[in-house]
């Protein structure tokens, strides 16, 4: 594996090839915001804060920091004014979903994010994604996955998955940033679980 | 039907087509397209056939079911071949005296030909319609010619001869310049060059390529590559197989969506007679190369038509874009290089190859070649498909193509380029469609979406409708588009509704550049373009509406009322009995009056009164005048 050398934030930064931007940010001790990033994941691009400015012979543009791959004299800006107002707006947005997150809370406070810009429609779910793919790319059981589509989109588990292999796992649960997973999963255990063992049913208190 | 395989048995085959034809024999063609069928054209079809059957003239006439010749406004639409004699609107009852006057006596049924609407000219000829008259079909024409299910009719028109050139006398390196040099740019969207598209994959290092046709049409109102599909599916076949042949592919998929049944089903009648014929499978046509075509239904979902999207669905998983960097052409389906070009670029490609690029290139402007198929819609008189060059301006197409705006409107604006798109004010028509210059008016070609808009539009409503459309058709995967088309929706009705706020402007224009840089594909970073073409061409419209709660199109129910003028109602009750909400207070003799709080604004009133006292009338941002007395409602005829 060749080096790359590239530039962040005005530091010169030694990558290997095939690396992103994020990883070589995060080696370096330069911190990007992300939300549906997990390293033992395949990047998923989805909520767009690990966006930062990349300049190549001049041309600028902005990309995801957690897909693009570095290159050879990169200028990497992981802040701008731009990013900045672009990040507080995602935020922003998000926090019309989970007004209530503290990971969102936190990252609100660093941008000036206003929790109260967007008419509130709280269903939590914020769609990272990462309860959904940590269950199929490292369990392998795809017990959770998404339905429906857009704005109507969310998690749902699959019972007949579910019921078997979710008491004993639970590993999604603390990698979601709202409460989300656990109320779908509760949900979904009090209407469709069937309960054989008798430690199961005292799960569940009226 | 036996294996072709060599081009030498394809001439022969050809000649023995054609031999069996007989070109003068008259040959009565019914478009059998979507829109023809759906205004009953298997009815006539077989109104034809048994017709012919029962007077035995099986011997001195042919009927064909062919593909959409374009006129959909005026279907079901029957050519008689060869003299080109057109009827339109035919119904089954006009069959036998089309049959008798027509076929038997050489003689034109005259009720069923085209009337220009505005000259009252009747034109007998096909050509002499001016719908078609200033057209120049190249890629549709042959629609008309041929009985899409057959493939006998395809050769007997020259198909597959591009083909067997490219197969028998051209190398590999050949047809990519041939199609480098033609300057074709994609017909589906994003108007890339598609030459330069072919040579990347073919130069790519992996020895497993495909070649993949987009037939995820989507854009509300557009039917181009349907009525190809459905037409004349073997002019893609045929483009799909020289496109691999080029790059080295030996795969193909046809990614057709499943709300065009008749499109799948006559792709998949074309793909099984090419392969029963050899032009599919291996050792085509004698020459070595191999390649195999598969169809893929879509499921219903509006961002397969982007290509990261398409590929994951093709790959049998969920269709949502994949943030990649490296273009497809290097790494496509299956990680592999993979060409992906809509319906329309495949079509051109054996053109292209049989008329070569110094041809192709006469037409067009500066950096847009060749024809491009419209679909023009709305507000215009001869709605259907039309095929320009580029470079024809937007009023020639609207005007001497389309017929103008119907009912004696004014004309206000064509949106263009699908639901990503923008709407082009009447002060820009001379404008010159082409890639670069539809971009530069702020709107783009897109796959070929024209829909025109008259004065009773209103273009707020308008950019509401197309958000509310992308906001449907989000996957949902990037936070910016989910959330962001929402935001922008609720904030649009709200205008349209007469709560709009101050501010509200400046916060779509925020979340348009957020849409715009950070969301994760196509449909996402131009999901603003609705919004931000009509805020910029029709500013006064969204001021109007926020500020004064007017509606200037009276279009937007919260924010018209329906008010009778006393002055000018003369009583007759039409109004009063239409009147679906009983919203109308009156009786004979008796003035009426709009009960404002049971009115719904369904327009019935408006529309029933008739012209010539014009008395219900909608006004917007301003009170309703008080009702006059209810004593002083009686009516007096008024003396000449």
């Amino acid at each position: 594996m060749s080096k790359i050398l590239l530039q962040i934030d005005g530091i010169e930064v030694k990558a290997e090839e095939g690396e992103t931007i994020l990883k070589a940010s995060q080696n370096a001790g330069i911190s990007i915001p992300t939300i549906c990033y997990n390293e033992k994941l395949e990047s998923f691009g989805g909520c767009r804060m690990c966006t930062v400015e990349v300049e190549r012979n001049g041309y600028i543009k902005h990309v995801v920091s957690c897909v693009y791959p570095v290159e050879d004299k990169l200028i990497v800006r992981t802040r701008s004014e731009k990013i900045d107002s672009t990040r507080k707006m995602l935020l922003e947005l998000l926090m019309a979903r989970a007004p209530d997150s503290v990971k969102l809370k936190e990252l609100a406070e660093e941008y000036g994010a206003d929790k109260n810009r967007f008419e509130k429609e709280a269903n939590f779910c914020i769609h990272c994604g990462l309860c959904v793919r940590y269950c199929d790319e490292v369990k392998k059981l795809n017990a959770v996955g998404f339905v429906n589509r857009g704005a109507k989109k969310e998690i749902s588990f699959v019972p007949e998955i579910a019921s078997k292999e979710c008491w004993d796992c639970k590993e999604c649960f603390p990698l979601c940033p709202t409460s989300a997973l656990q109320t779908a999963y509760v949900l979904i255990e009090s209407l469709a679980f069937s309960r054989t063992s008798s430690e199961n049913t005292t799960t569940i208190k009226d | 039907m036996s294996q072709i395989n060599s081009p030498a048995e394809l001439d022969l085959l050809r000649k023995d087509i054609l031999s069996k034809r007989d070109p003068d024999k008259p040959c009565i063609s019914i478009c059998a397209g979507a829109g023809c069928l759906a205004s009953g054209a298997a009815e006539v079809i077989n109104g034809f056939k048994t017709e012919i059957d029962k007077q035995s003239l099986n011997a001195i006439v042919d009927t064909k079911g062919t593909g959409c010749p374009g006129l959909c406004e005026r279907g079901p639409i029957v050519v008689i071949k060869p003299s080109g004699i057109c009827y339109l609107q035919v119904t089954p009852e006009d069959v036998p005296e089309i049959i008798s006057q027509t076929i038997k006596d050489k003689k034109v049924v005259d009720r069923l030909l085209y009337v220009d609407p505005n000259t009252g000219k009747k034109a007998i000829y096909e050509s002499d319609i001016p719908f078609y008259k200033y057209q120049e079909r190249n890629v549709i024409c042959n629609n008309i010619k041929i009985d899409s299910r057959s493939i006998d009719d395809y050769l007997a028109i020259d198909g597959y001869s591009a083909l067997s050139k490219v197969l028998t006398g051209l190398s590999e390196e050949e047809v990519l310049e041939e199609v480098k040099k033609s300057q074709l740019r994609g017909r589906g969207g994003g108007g890339f060059p598609a030459g330069k598209k072919w040579e990347g994959s073919r130069n790519a290092d992996e020895k497993t390529k495909y070649v993949i046709v987009n037939a995820d049409e989507g854009d509300p109102g557009a039917f181009m590559d349907r009525a190809l599909l459905e037409g004349n599916p073997h002019s893609i076949i045929e483009g799909l197989i020289i496109g691999a042949y080029a790059i080295g592919s030996h795969e193909g998929y046809i990614y057709v969506r499943q709300e065009y049944p008749l499109a799948v089903e006559n792709v998949n009648i074309a793909i099984k007679q090419a392969e029963e014929y050899g032009f599919l499978g291996k050792d085509i046509l004698g020459s070595g190369f191999d390649f195999v075509v598969k169809v893929h239904q879509g499921a219903g979902a509006f961002v397969c038509g982007e290509s990261s999207a398409l590929m994951t669905a093709l790959e049998g998983r969920v269709g949502e874009p994949r943030p990649k960097y490296i273009r497809s052409n290097i790494k496509g389906l299956w990680d592999k290089p993979s060409v992906l070009n809509n319906v329309e670029t495949w079509a051109n490609v054996p053109l292209i190859i049989n008329k070569g690029a110094d041809w192709y290139t006469q037409l067009g402007t500066e950096t847009s070649k060749g024809t491009k198929i419209f679909s023009l819609v709305g507000k215009i008189t001869n709605t259907g498909l039309v095929e320009v060059p580029m470079g024809m301006t937007l009023k020639d197409i609207i005007y001497k193509i389309g017929g103008g705006i119907p009912g004696g409107k004014k004309f206000k604006a064509v949106q263009t380029g699908g639901p990503s798109g923008g709407c082009i004010p009447e002060d820009q028509l001379n404008l010159k469609v082409g890639f670069d210059e539809l971009a530069k008016a702020n709107s783009m070609m897109g796959s070929g979406g024209m829909i025109v808009m008259d004065e009773d539009n209103c273009m707020v409503d308008v950019a509401r409708y197309f958000i509310e459309f992308l906001c449907d058709e989000s996957c949902g995967k990037c936070v910016p588009c989910r959330e962001g088309t929402i935001q922008m929706l609720k904030i649009l009705t709200n205008i349209t509704e007469g709560k709009g706020k101050e501010g509200d402007i400046e916060l779509l224009e925020q979340l348009s550049e957020v849409l715009n840089d950070a969301a994760l594909c196509a449909l996402g970073q131009t999901a603003p373009n609705p919004f931000l073409s009509t805020l910029l061409y029709f500013r006064d419209e969204y001021e109007a509406h926020i500020k004064d709660k007017k509606c200037t199109a009276l279009s937007c129910k919260e924010l018209i009322s329906y008010y009778i003028d006393p002055e000018k109602c003369t009583a007759c009750t039409l109004c009063f009995k239409k009147c679906p909400s009983d919203a109308i207070i009156g009786k004979k003799k008796m003035i009426h009056v709009v009960d404002q709080e049971n009115c719904t604004k369904c327009d019935t009133c408006f529309e029933v009164c008739p012209t010539k006292f014009g008395a219900v009338i909608k006004i917007s941002g301003e009170a309703v005048p008080t009702p006059i007395p209810i004593e002083d409602r009686t009516y007096i005829k008024k003396s000449k």
